[in-house]
């Protein structure tokens, strides 16, 4: 691994936004210091380089920060030229994953998080077969851009391949939570066998939470979701 | 090979002016096709299947949805002509930053204020204005948000001019007042042809957003 390039990223070992910019920075070998956010609470230094959102993600580079996960890997992709590209090289394969990426972040990961603070039963099956709905979607599409390879981005991951598969730990913990499966191999060979594979790749697996950890988290947020609502 | 270039667009979109402004920008010849929003064309639905809506670029008969992937996928094809995104990586992230931005907040807030009373006009009026306070300060004293030249960020505000009009209205705040060199900046890319002749017909927008109004209970 390079040194740090004065490269920073602020972010939270369970956040799938936050591991997207790490997957890119681990894709390119690029050194960086992971600052961990307290959970509830947000530094100053979060504050200042990210005002108008004040979230996690944030990548800075010497002194300039980048703020959103996607942006920040297309432009971990831009800045570090040398390296395996992330985006694919021909215009339209880059406009299908950056529609299917934007899917994945307005549509799909939306219903997923709705799970866990369902109101009743019912709303709880509406937004799982949401998510089984986007997951079909996925399915169809992965030929398409893979063009029969392993990953999305063909030979080696990129860009859809991270957006999408960041969330991998939640949905694993999702289907425990709920007895369910929303990637397998009846329904789903295609995500299923990449599922493995990206889960496994030397770029992410090191950043990516176990379940366990995963689930550890989601009953502290179940918590504090509790009592911001009583 | 020929090119073939088709927008699935709506005359009032503020999403569909973008690649309209795109493609003129660009100088790129296209077929224009009117979608009926409540009759949607079978070939909108082809092309356009996760989200049945409009404005689609099909270049090639290959779609490209979402209007800002549109835009960016026009200035990597015909990349020669006009850049709209900045070169150096930084000054790019930036771009792409604020026209999320104003595809997160803009469009839905304008909305809101228009088209809800009491609390919820209230509360989308207060948010639309720290929008525009806060674009106001992005653009600063430079003539297009990207610098010296029209560009990305550019695209994506500027249909929002036609909404100016209803802000007013509807919103009960002057534009001057509250953004005036964003008003300024607005005046600006009107000028360039590329803007002029992709904006909807105002009066026709007003009508349309009077009549929404009228539906919803208003007036």
């Amino acid at each position: 691994m390079a040194t740090s390039n004065n490269v920073k990223i602020l972010g939270s070992f369970a956040s799938p936004f936050v591991m997207r910019a790490r997957i890119a920075a681990n894709l390119k070998s690029v050194g960086y210091e992971f600052l961990e956010e307290k959970f509830g609470q947000k530094s100053q230094l979060l504050l200042q380089s990210n005002p108008v959102y004040k979230k996690i993600p944030v990548l800075i580079h010497g002194d300039k920060p980048v703020c959103e996960s996607l942006i920040i890997v297309q432009y971990i992709d831009e800045a570090w030229s040398s390296g395996p590209s992330i985006m694919p090289s021909d215009p339209y394969d880059r406009a299908t994953a950056r529609f299917w990426a934007t899917y994945v972040d307005d549509k799909w990961f939306p219903s997923l998080s709705g799970i866990a603070r369902a109101q009743g039963e019912e709303a709880k099956a509406a937004l799982i077969q949401q998510v089984r709905d986007g997951i079909a979607l996925l399915e169809e599409a992965f030929p398409k851009c893979s063009k029969g390879k392993a990953f999305f981005g063909g030979d080696e991951i990129g860009y859809l391949d991270i957006a999408f598969g960041c969330f991998l730990g939640w949905l694993k913990a999702c289907e425990m939570m709920n007895g369910i499966k929303l990637i397998d191999d009846a329904t789903t060979p295609h995500l299923a066998k990449w599922a493995e594979k990206f889960c496994s790749h030397c770029a992410v697996k090191d950043v990516m939470p176990s379940t366990d950890k995963l689930l550890e988290f989601a009953k502290v947020l179940a918590a504090k979701f509790k009592a911001a609502q009583s | 090979m020929a090119e073939e270039v088709i927008l699935l667009d709506h005359w009032g979109s503020p999403f569909g002016v973008r690649v309209r402004i795109a493609l003129a920008e660009k100088g790129i010849k296209y077929e224009y096709r009117e979608e009926d929003l409540k009759n949607k064309s079978d070939l909108l639905l082809k092309m356009n299947p996760a989200h049945k809506k409009i404005p689609v670029l099909i270049h090639n008969k290959k779609p490209v949805c979402e209007s800002l992937i549109a835009v960016q996928y026009i200035d990597e094809v015909w990349k020669e002509k006009c850049p709209l995104l900045p070169s150096h990586p930084h000054e790019r992230a930036i771009s792409r930053f604020w026209a999320d931005y104003i595809d997160k907040k803009v469009y839905q807030l304008g909305r809101t204020m228009c088209a809800t009373k009491g609390e919820e006009h209230e509360a989308a009026k207060m948010e639309f204005r720290e929008c525009l306070k806060l674009l106001e300060s992005q653009l600063g004293d430079k003539p297009y948000f990207g610098g010296d030249t029209f560009g990305y960020v550019d695209v994506a505000l500027v249909p929002f001019y036609c909404y100016f009009g209803a802000y007013e209205t509807y919103g009960n705040l002057s534009m001057e007042a509250e953004c005036p060199k964003l008003l300024a900046w607005a005046k600006r890319c009107v000028q360039r042809e590329s803007v002029s002749r992709s904006l909807p017909d105002q009066k026709k927008l007003m009508e349309r957003i009077s009549d929404f109004r009228k539906r919803l209970g208003f007036e």
